[in-house]
């Protein structure tokens, strides 16, 4: 990213006084304390996080699709075919590696660092008006500890083991013993990824102590509670997630590690055997206890994946409707309870694990109850529309798409919640569908209005806005490719986790989704009847297709860096917002002169106003200013 | 139900149990409820987005939406959902939980679960089910039932095949002897994960005969793809047939 501050240097204004010397290299951008450097820092490597672990995908893609087929290009290389079978075809094992690898890169190395480390970090001290981070070396540990987490995560794919192959949500038994027969069980992918995970968790919270204090405590003068930002509040909340959330993980996590590496029990009953021989363990274990600790953090993780898209499109809404958001303090009390009750919903994950009838039911109420604050904010977000003189920029166009997505992912959510329901569709692909349009077109289509939305901030460039096009359309269409058939397919029967694609089962593969005489069947299938396993084929092509369709994505990056189109003011979107009150880029301090709220966040075509939008920053013409409001 | 036909269009199972016929209205109701929803939100969004975009609405509203439409679209949801919740799903798992047969009549089969295949333990002439333990496991006695016990002498164990009875009350308890698996008979519209060291009930009446896939629903290691079982439904005539056909584990000779 182009450091230059030419236009807008004012460090000799003296108003900040970290800015007067050029800092070394390795300083300003490996070791950096600014909070926009390691904002970038963790948006860089999230993003190539999230390309690694789509290609995991797109590999696991073809195993589900051309199961009895060898691997194309990967069968070529001579180093890669150990994990392949005698044909060059994907094997169990290695697809088990790749998908649990996929979920982890996904979750805690793609997307909470995109959407927490990244723009929380770069977003959330401009918008409080701070000049940095509370704990601007706090902040550096944070990205540093992350980055050593995703480096042991991918020191682990070249062990002799591979990388861990027993599911995201790596449970015990199978967590405990895996790899069990390498000599050295420390240098096992198991072991690795749960010593990656301690440090990733790490990192999480040093992330959320920052955020949380510097919203409490950096606000600029004015801002109030009610007028901070609806990013702001959402970060706020995703902050006292991962805060309370993640510890349970963290001991979760050394817990298996003992049992893996130091010989106890927590998680190993009495009696279990390992590849058909006695487990050496003193039993008296309990596999659950792992699942309540896992879920215990990773129900409120999904939120963490929610709430940050949410805050995105809070922001890219009202900009691009030139309009307030709608019904601002219910979304702030939306949120807050959601975030609360996101703690009490984590059973619904073990409906089948035998937690109890009535357990069972104080979760399914909990689960059904959650959704009434989900159901406020979008529709918040819907109706906000309403009235508004809407510009399709590229990041509204996410923004716009992100609500009927993610309307998807949130309505399938219903079903699922209920125990007897749950009875049939837990742990098919039903699910998979459920929570990919959640986090897929949902949260990673927030982060992409976010990107092009913020771009401009930094680079003092627009992106392209053709390439963006050329980028929105295409994934639409192909994110309901991959995802809308495995509904379809989970109601079937398809349960997930199976590197042939379910094709082992044939009875339910088999199963007839088109007749033959069917249209769609005569013109695409020649007449066959289109079974519930070729809706794989239509899925793994969609998938191969979306890859294909972030290259224009990749090229607008890079490209708008030196050929974009120059932003003539540091407010190119005509936002309200105080980040836009800052120079392009904003340099160390972010602020050239400390700024004053005088208003909510959200003042656009204000009756009587000048122009369309009022920053928060701009004094009334009037005269009637902050303080004499409230004071909340 | 008016909209019986629509679960094949999106790709339902077969149902072969009791409740399943329960199960599959249920979820048949919720996704009508999910769809109108849907529809209700995409045509008001279609419509805004027609409606408010710059071209046709240069100036923005300040004051936005001046109604109480979403107040009543999210009372709406929350009272679909009360009704959801009360009227149906509390009742129906009640159904479905608290009546745990019992009783002579009640067929119990044990269900073992290890890595990559299925054993389901049947209690043999005498209904009662005999002692197992790790140490009595070998290749030819793969649940390790106890010789020392009389009521495992007649008991035997299938691998991969789980027959039933039809329109017989059926426990299935459901562990695991190594990591955790799942057993998800599909038809049959239920299923157990199986947990080592615990073992947990699950219970139907199968309605239909025939033969379906046994699912595992819980990954399981690198076979967990090919773990397949089957379940088969027999007339009650011939499913006793079948029963006095197996060989008991420790037959008279052996004892």
């Amino acid at each position: 990213m182009s450091a230059s501050t030419t236009t807008h240097d004012k460090s000799e204004t003296g108003g900040d006084h970290h800015d007067h010397h050029n800092p070394p290299f390795w300083k300003k951008y490996l070791f950096s304390t600014d909070h926009k450097m390691i904002g970038l820092q963790y948006g860089f490597t999230a993003l190539l996080f999230l390309a690694f672990g789509f290609f995991l995908m797109m590999v696991m893609r073809w195993s589900i699709a051309y199961p009895e087929r060898p691997i194309p290009l990967l069968s070529e290389l001579p180093w890669f075919q150990i994990w392949l079978d005698d044909e060059g075809k994907v094997t169990g094992e290695l697809y088990n590696m790749f998908g649990a690898m996929h979920g982890t890169i996904m979750v805690f190395l793609g997307i909470v660092p995109l959407a927490f480390g990244a723009f929380g970090n770069y977003v959330t001290p401009l918008q409080v008006g701070a000049p940095d981070m509370a704990f601007p070396r706090l902040n550096m540990a944070s990205y540093w500890c992350y980055f050593v987490g995703g480096v042991l995560m991918l020191i682990s794919f070249f062990l002799p083991s591979g990388a861990a192959k027993v599911g995201w949500t790596s449970y015990s038994p199978l967590a405990s013993m895996t790899d069990s027969n390498y000599s050295n069980i420390f240098w096992t992918g198991q072991t690795q990824w749960l010593l990656g995970m301690v440090f990733l968790i790490t990192s999480s919270l040093l992330g959320a102590v920052n955020v949380l204090v510097t919203i409490i405590n950096l606000r600029a003068p004015g801002l109030t509670w009610m007028r901070l930002p609806f990013f702001v509040w959402a970060m706020l909340v995703t902050g006292f997630l991962l805060l309370l959330a993640f510890p349970p993980l963290e001991v979760a996590a050394i817990m298996q590690l003992m049992d893996r590496v130091a010989g106890t029990s927590f998680y190993l009953p009495t009696d279990v055997l390992n590849n058909g021989v006695l487990m050496d363990a003193a039993g008296g274990g309990n596999p659950l206890l792992y699942q309540h600790l896992f879920w215990f953090l990773a129900h409120p993780e999904v939120y963490v994946l929610i709430l940050p898209a949410f805050a995105i499109v809070s922001e890219i809404i009202p900009n691009n409707t030139r309009k307030p958001l709608f019904g601002y303090k219910t979304m702030v009390y939306s949120v807050m309870v959601l975030g609360f009750l996101s703690f009490i919903v984590w059973a619904h994950h073990m409906y089948m694990t035998g937690v109890g009838a009535s357990v069972s039911t104080f979760f399914q109420t909990t689960t059904v109850l959650i959704s009434v604050p989900s159901v406020i904010l979008l529709t918040s977000m819907l109706i906000s529309l309403w009235g508004g003189s809407i510009r399709f920029t590229v990041p509204m166009l996410f923004a716009t798409a992100f609500i009927p997505m993610f309307g998807i992912g949130g309505l399938t959510g219903l079903p699922l919640a209920f125990n007897l329901i749950d009875l049939h569709l837990h742990d098919t692909y039903y699910v998979i569908g459920h929570f990919h349009y959640v986090v897929a077109p949902g949260t990673i289509f927030a982060l992409f209005a976010g990107i092009y939305y913020w771009y401009p901030k930094q680079t003092g460039r627009m992106m392209n806005t053709f390439l963006g096009h050329l980028h929105f359309w295409p994934s639409l269409i192909l994110m309901n490719g991959i995802f809308l058939p495995m509904f379809i397919q989970g109601m079937a029967g398809f349960h997930r986790r199976a590197f042939d694609g379910g094709k082992a089962y044939e009875q339910i593969s088999s199963q007839v989704f088109l007749d033959g005489d069917s249209l769609v069947a005569k013109i695409f299938h020649g007449g066959e009847a289109i079974q519930m396993l070729d809706l794989n084929i239509i899925m793994s092509t969609s998938a191969w297709l979306l890859a294909i369709s972030q290259i224009p994505f990749i090229i607008n990056f890079f490209f708008s860096i030196r050929f974009g189109k120059k932003v003539d003011s540091d407010n190119p979107w005509d936002a309200t917002t105080l980040e836009w009150a800052t120079p392009t880029p904003p340099p160390h301090g972010n602020f050239a002169v400390e700024p004053v709220v005088y208003r909510g966040p959200y003042e656009y075509s204000v009756p009587g106003a000048e122009s369309d939008f009022s920053p928060q920053n701009e004094p009334d013409a009037a005269g009637d200013t902050a303080e004499k409001e409230e004071t909340v | 139900m008016i909209i019986a036909g629509i679960n094949q269009a999106i790709g339902m199972a077969e149902v072969a149990s009791e409740h399943g016929d329960m199960v599959d209205h249920f979820l048949e109701m919720v996704h009508w409820v999910m769809g109108i929803l849907f529809i209700g939100w995409s045509a008001f969004l279609i419509y805004v987005l027609l409606r408010f975009n710059q071209k046709a609405n240069p100036k923005a509203r300040y004051e936005g939406i001046t109604s109480h439409f979403s107040t009543h679209v999210e009372i709406g949801v929350v009272i679909v959902e009360v009704v959801l919740l009360l009227g149906f799903a509390f009742p129906l798992w009640a159904a479905r939980t608290e009546g745990m047969p019992s009783g002579d009549d009640v067929l119990k089969i044990r269900a073992v679960g290890e890595q990559f295949r299925w054993s389901f333990h049947y209690a043999g002439k005498d209904g009662k089910i005999g002692l197992t333990d790790v140490s009595a496991m070998n290749s030819a006695n793969g649940i390790g039932l106890v010789k020392q016990d009389p009521n495992a002498w007649d008991d035997f164990a299938t691998l991969n095949e789980l027959v039933l009875p039809l329109g017989q009350k059926v426990i299935v308890q459901v562990t695991s002897k190594d990591v955790i698996h799942g057993l998800a008979p599909i038809p049959l519209m239920t299923q157990q994960d199986a947990i080592p060291g615990r073992e947990i009930p699950m219970w139907f009446t199968a309605t239909k005969t025939g033969e379906w896939d046994i699912v595992c629903a819980q990954l399981c290691g690198a076979g967990h793809a090919n773990m397949v079982a089957t379940v088969k439904v027999l007339p009650k005539a011939e499913f006793d047939v079948w029963l006095a056909e197996q060989t008991p584990m420790f037959p008279p000779d052996a004892q």
